[in-house]
């Protein structure tokens, strides 16, 4: 570990008075005022920005092995350190699926190699994501990627028999089953959600149920076998009330929502322009209410992005034919800004504690989502709150363009991200050789 | 999108006259004129016979009516009088958003070996005429076609000539001729502006 | 201003009446010797149609040919791995081809947006029925027979009840006609068992009914939507003789109606199921009739897209 850095004048978690952060071997060496630094520290100006712990995300899709030209580890994970991220989950839907040891140990090393973010890879909770056998869950979890969180996100494990079998095998390595709910005969080619604009636009729809009686059965059946469950991009005021009434019985579960589902509404369809296609679908304002009040009461318990690339064809073309899914990673921390401080419904902490606490103890990453305290780990993003982000599509880091905010201006800028104390990103640009 | 946007614009040709236009033509005049263009129509073509009389809309068909009711007070024979709109066949088409069209009405007669009088409130460039020959030789053969207006105010593009004039204007270009008539203006008259624009 | 017919919604009243009534005046051209027009002379129409459908392909091509445009027809039908992609690579190399308009047919609800708006052609786009969204130039031929029959061919549809009956779900005839209709003033009741009503109906600018006896004796006009059999193996309805006893026009129902009342159906029929024989060739069935008002409809449309100066680009609204 090479490198030590002096952090002058950030506030922590936005809040109390200015004060330096030396960063050195890694871990965060001493926090006061006026601290002196030794002759080679690098000063860096914190005045005026906000210090977080580096943020986690439970919900990437890195696209690696497989869909290399929509995304790699490597695109993936530049994308993650500009949004101000020093882990993310990579989801198993790749091409081979990540449902043996062998592909996640491969995901895993690309993430050490491209180095900028600390790379989870998810394991599939069946073989191939065919939701018919379960993949070999000990494995992957006694695996060099030491997986603990497991999903076939992009599908339903809508088998009540297979999913509570998964819930109950996971509690053997403490992994947690994140479940995609999705009923899929009440979805078959749903293209939008379910309501009054649905009907009008002749688009097949994606009704709120189709969510909420797959939450509703898991909980239950979480609730039964004592096990974990964590529930993928929570869109629907239903699906929050459901999880509020289970965390109230004390059922161990635990709820993301995406930056997309707190910003934006299914009224963006009407143009039929398939970067607004996602799934789930874009709600109902009244939904998106509940989640951002979801969020704040602490019933849902992270911000989640559910990063997904997709190649121009398969965006470029009518809404039905096109693919599902938007970038995330580096327009989440200004999204949550808009949706949730600048509302009052969040401040800097809260943001810290759904966007880095929370999903860091949901995937059980012991170095991240730590307090920032001398002898924590150096995972930090200095946050600018006072500038904003111009979304330009063509200067995404990523390899895909399908940003739903593109020419939007959100609030704040992620400034500076730091990965066990060495910086992945300085003045809002990728630091060449992070590693 | 603004309620004032439609999906197609249609520009109607109602023209407004405004304080400080010059009247070259009054009521009397215009109906001395229309008097002395049914005697010629007459003496040309030797009575009423075989005389059918078509409008160019709007205010060509009103002149026609007119000239076929002052036709029918001197022969004691009524005219076949129509209208003829020409505007699927303007040449300046896609100069202007398009045109709503108006009527064409035949009248049961036919034109087919007839001498047929179009009728127009004011002649200029000449193209409203081809167009209204086009128009004319889609419907069916004429004997002959003749060509009577209210104004002739020159500045031709075309060879065409009118066979009967109600009054010889000479203009500007740049200046505008608007015909009134009391069944579409609320009261006849020939007026001459200078606010530029085509007439 | 807009450049494009993509829905029903984008006509206000003045819009619509202004097609109407110059469909009126090309019914003349119709019917006489000559039946050309050299308004659209030097212009190309493009009918590019993904979804087979002979009848409407061929009134739009009469149309453009009426008003002596060129016409190229492009069917595509694509692929199910090629499909978007084949949207826009056909999009270019129709422009590459200098299309005026583009008249498309697609499976896809929305493709028509995608074509007018995505940045790939140039031209004017009409909607010849895209997915289960719509078809408003059929709504402007159903409007156009039922004010011929209704409303002595002129004005609007003021106060005239329309009955329509049938698969409101995956009907864009449907969709198109309840805005039309509506902008046209006209009071419109929809007929349909729950399952084919789409979720949101409450919010239409119509009634709404689970029976039709009830709506036929007020009607002026009632529409019978094709409905297919198939339907019944997703649980629309439990069976094609249930739904036919239930919502299908015999000659018994059709003794229900006013006598002046007329008989539509925007076709093909399924004879037997959404609608009798009988009734299909009865007198006040003017199903024969739409066909033909289509052509001039059809004319009128592209005549007021293509007929005058083209807008800029830039002046298009965003949908
Ligand atoms: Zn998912």
């Amino acid at each position: 570990m090479t490198g030590t850095y002096l952090l002058r004048g950030g506030r922590l978690l936005g809040a109390g008075d200015p004060v330096d952060l030396l960063l050195a071997g890694g871990v965060i060496a001493q926090v006061g005022a006026a601290l002196s630094a030794p002759a080679d520290a690098v000063h860096v100006d914190a005045a005026g920005l906000v210090v977080l712990p580096g943020l986690v995300d439970l919900h990437t899709h890195l696209r690696e092995p497989g869909r290399e030209d929509a995304e790699t580890v490597e695109s993936g994970s530049r994308a993650a350190a500009l949004g101000g991220f020093t882990a993310v989950h990579a989801m198993a839907n790749t091409e081979p699926v990540a449902d043996t040891a062998g592909v996640v140990e491969q995901v895993w090393h690309l993430g050490r190699e491209a180095g900028y973010v600390d790379v989870h890879p998810v394991g599939a909770v069946t073989v191939g994501l065919a939701g018919t056998r379960l993949a070999e869950l000990g494995a992957m979890a006694g695996s060099a990627a030491r997986v603990r969180m497991f999903s076939d996100d992009g599908r339903c494990v809508d088998d009540a028999v297979l999913m509570r079998r998964a819930l109950e095998y996971v509690k053997a390595f403490d992994g947690v089953i994140a479940q995609h709910a999705q009923e899929p005969r009440l979805t078959a080619g749903a293209q939008m959600n379910e309501g009054a604009l649905s009907g009008v636009l002749g688009l097949r729809g994606w009704p709120a149920v189709a969510e909420e009686a797959i939450v509703a059965r898991d909980v239950l059946l979480a609730e039964h076998v004592g096990s974990r469950l964590h529930v993928c991009h929570v869109s629907t005021a239903g699906s929050v009330e459901i999880v509020r009434a289970a965390k109230a019985r004390g059922v161990d579960v635990t709820a993301e929502v995406t930056p997309h589902h707190l910003l934006l509404t299914e009224d963006v369809v009407a143009g039929y322009d398939p970067v607004f296609k996602v799934n789930p679908p874009l709600r109902a304002k009244s939904d998106v209410e509940a989640l951002r009040e979801g969020l704040a009461d602490g019933t849902i318990d992270a911000v989640a992005t559910d990063h997904a690339p997709h190649a121009a064809e398969d965006k470029d073309c009518e809404w039905e034919a096109a693919a599902m899914g938007m970038l995330g990673l580096e327009t989440a921390l200004p999204v949550v800004a808009e949706a949730m401080v600048a509302t009052g419904l969040l401040d800097w902490a809260g943001v810290a504690d759904r966007m880095s606490v929370r999903p860091a103890g949901i995937g059980r990453l012991a170095g991240h989502g730590r307090p920032i305290a001398e002898g924590e780990p150096a995972n930090l993003t200095l946050v600018d709150p006072h500038a904003s982000t111009v979304v330009d599509p063509s200067r995404s880091a990523s390899r895909s363009r399908n940003t739903p905010y593109a020419g939007r201006t959100l609030p704040t800028a992620v400034v500076a991200t730091f990965l066990r104390g060495v910086p992945t990103v300085l003045g809002g640009r990728l630091v060449a050789d992070a590693r | 999108m603004p309620a004032s946007q439609h999906a197609f614009a249609a520009t109607g040709n109602d023209e407004q006259s405004t304080p400080g236009d010059r009247t070259v033509l009054d009521a009397g005049e215009i109906g001395r004129a229309l008097t002395r263009l049914s005697h010629e129509i007459l003496e040309r073509n030797k009575g009423a016979g075989d005389v059918v009389l078509l409008g160019i809309p709007t205010r060509g068909v009103y002149l026609a009516r007119r000239l076929a009711e002052r036709i029918a007070t001197i022969e004691d024979e009524a005219v076949p009088v129509g209208s003829l709109d020409v505007t699927m066949y303007r040449d300046d088409l896609r100069t202007r958003p398009a045109r709503a069209l108006l009527p064409t009405e035949i009248p049961d007669t036919g034109v087919e070996g007839r001498t047929v009088v179009l009728v127009d409130d004011v002649l200029y460039s000449g193209r409203t005429i081809r167009a209204a020959l086009d128009a004319l030789s889609e419907l069916g053969r004429p004997r002959a076609v003749q060509l009577a207006v209210l104004v002739d105010r020159g500045h031709r593009e075309l060879p065409i000539r009118a066979d009967f004039v109600g009054k010889n204007l000479p203009t500007a270009t740049s200046e505008r001729v608007l015909v009134l008539l009391a069944e579409h203006d609320g009261r006849d008259g020939v007026v001459i502006s200078d606010r530029g624009g085509d007439a | 201003m807009k450049r494009h017919l993509l829905s029903a919604a984008d006509l206000d009243r003045d819009d619509a009446l202004l097609v109407l009534d110059t469909a009126t005046e090309l019914a003349t051209v119709s019917s006489r010797a000559v039946r050309k027009l050299p308004t659209l002379r030097g212009r190309t129409v493009v009918n590019l149609f993904f979804e087979d459908s002979t009848r409407t392909r061929i009134s739009f091509e009469a149309a453009a040919k009426r008003l002596s445009a060129d016409v190229i027809n492009f069917t595509a039908k694509g692929s199910s791995l090629s499909k978007g992609e084949s949207l826009k690579d056909t999009a270019l190399t129709l422009e590459a081809m200098g299309a005026d308009a583009v008249v498309v047919r697609h499976g896809a609800s929305g493709a028509p947006y995608r074509l007018a708006n995505a940045g790939w052609i140039s031209g004017s786009v009409v909607n010849a029925g895209d997915g289960t969204h719509e078809h408003p130039t059929q709504a402007l031929l159903d409007a156009y027979t039922m004010r011929r029959h209704l409303s002595e061919g002129r004005g609007d549809l003021a106060d005239r009840r329309v009955t329509i009956v049938g698969d409101v779900l995956h009907s864009r005839v449907a969709r198109s006609n309840v805005l039309l209709l509506a902008t046209l003033g006209a009071e419109v009741t929809l007929v349909a068992p729950p399952t084919l009503l789409p979720v949101g109906v409450e919010d239409w600018p119509c009634e709404i009914s689970y029976e039709l006896d009830p709506a036929l004796a007020k009607a002026d006009a009632v529409m019978m939507l094709r409905v297919q059999a198939e339907r019944m193996n997703a649980a629309f309805f439990p069976s094609a003789r249930e739904y036919s006893r239930r919502y299908g026009l015999d000659a018994h129902r059709m003794a229900l109606l006013p006598d002046h009342a007329i008989v539509m159906h925007p076709g093909p029929m399924n004879r037997g199921m959404e609608i009798a024989a009988d009734v299909a060739d009865s007198v006040r069935s003017v199903i024969v009739e739409q066909v033909s008002n289509g052509v001039n409809v059809r004319m009128a449309v592209l005549y007021l897209l293509l007929g005058g100066a083209q807008l800029p680009t830039g002046e298009e609204v965003a949908a």
